[in-house]
């Protein structure tokens, strides 16, 4: 039990995919400037990335791994990633229109998330087993989720503050983010 | 000719990825804790980026339209693993280092963005001549940004497996500045680089407006 706590806790803050691993910046800068836009693309991204971590870790070890095809693992992966994503949008749609329209504009775009496949290798490179997978692609997702509301958070202020004109947008945000990873590194040891 | 030469050089400047293109920045900033990372980040990248433009554009007119993006990954992730299998032969210790970054160049938006909106629609030369020209801008990119961050956080400059230690640029007495090449390091440095362009274009603008004036 102690086991997977530590995995949540050293998933979610001390090697936070985002801050510390650098996997999916691209959302990270994209998304971060509302709120409502933010807590979307970090449901979408919790709900896919776990259902894709447990899919890609199946396929690695029943397929893959057994006929000896481990070199065609990105081929593969970065497929099944992008035809879920498609039909987890499809499913959406019809079981709940709600939520298709709360994540709907989102979905697309997690396709070319890195985070996505980076945590789907991580978890065939470190022989988790199933129940791992799923703990550490849950939280990995979590850490993306808190990064990404605790960066649009502080750039939400900053929008209304006097920043200097070079640093406008992008720029004062990687500052920010970068003074965020420093907050973050304050974690580190604190799961050995 | 003219035009082959336009699209090459617009990688090196006026489009220089992640500075002007601000794409792709997971790499950008994960690896560049040392100049030769980045240099051979940047080289695999650019190997990828121009296989699989000049590919695309080879196939642009038989790609149905409503599956194009899917074909593009699988164009990318072909030569991306290829990529992966030759640097695991001969430049282990690189691969070692770049780990999982070599494989998540299929998702690096850089390369799906150039086959979607410029090897899609143009031949091959031109084609070849934007991939090449986008690959050494970020290749360019990469190694300045990692030069800065190993220059300031180690105090040397190139160390690597074939140069080892690299080239100390301060002497003994240089405590290195280590948050330079922790990951804060890497988004301060980024953002600061994008201000000092933005910086620079304005100064431009300003000056050309003056002598219009």
């Amino acid at each position: 039990m102690t086991d997977y706590l530590l995995l949540i806790v050293g998933a979610v803050l001390v090697n936070n995919i985002l801050l510390m691993k650098f996997l999916g910046n691209c959302p990270f800068l994209g998304c971060s400037q509302k709120m409502s836009t933010a807590t979307g693309m970090a449901a979408a991204v919790v709900f896919v990335m776990t259902l894709a971590g447990v899919i890609t870790w199946v396929l690695w070890d029943l397929v893959l791994e057994p006929l000896k095809l481990q070199y065609l693992r990105t081929i593969v992966f970065i497929l099944v990633i992008a035809s879920l994503v498609q039909l987890v949008e499809i499913v959406l749609q019809k079981v709940s229109p709600a939520l298709y329209k709360a994540l709907g504009i989102f979905l697309p775009l997690i396709t070319t998330n890195c985070a996505v496949l980076g945590v789907a290798v991580i978890n065939v490179d470190k022989g988790f087993n199933l129940l791992e997978t799923t703990v550490f692609s849950f939280a990995s997702a979590l850490g993306f989720g808190l990064a990404l509301v605790l960066l649009t958070g502080l750039r939400e202020r900053l929008a209304v503050s006097p920043v200097p004109r070079p640093l406008e947008g992008t720029p004062i945000g990687l500052v920010t983010a970068g003074l965020l990873a420093l907050a973050f590194s304050g974690f580190a040891g604190l799961v050995g | 000719m003219a035009s082959v030469a336009r699209e090459f050089t617009k990688g090196l400047w006026e489009m220089i990825p992640p500075f002007r293109l601000v794409l792709g920045l997971c790499p950008v900033l994960a690896v560049t804790t040392k100049a030769f990372n980045g240099l051979g980040m940047g080289l695999a990248t650019t190997f990828v980026l121009l296989c699989s433009n000049v590919l695309v554009s080879l196939m642009r007119n038989f790609i149905p339209r409503k599956v194009r993006i899917a074909v593009f990954i699988v164009v990318v992730a072909t030569f991306v693993v290829i990529t992966e299998l030759v640097m695991k032969a001969y430049f282990f210790g690189l691969s070692q280092v770049l780990g999982i970054f070599i494989p998540l160049i299929v998702v690096n938006c850089i390369i799906l963005g150039r086959a979607e909106a410029f090897a899609s629609k143009n031949n091959v030369i031109l084609s070849a001549a934007d991939g090449l020209g986008i690959g050494l801008g970020f290749t360019l990119a990469l190694t300045f940004l990692g030069g800065l961050r190993e220059v300031f956080g180690y105090g040397t400059f190139f160390d690597c497996e074939y140069l080892p230690g690299g080239i100390v640029v301060f002497g003994e007495a240089f405590k290195p500045f280590s948050a330079m090449v922790a990951p804060a390091g890497a988004f301060v440095c980024l953002g600061l680089i994008l201000g000092a362009m933005n910086l620079y274009n304005n100064w431009q603008a300003t000056r050309a407006s003056q002598k219009g004036a």
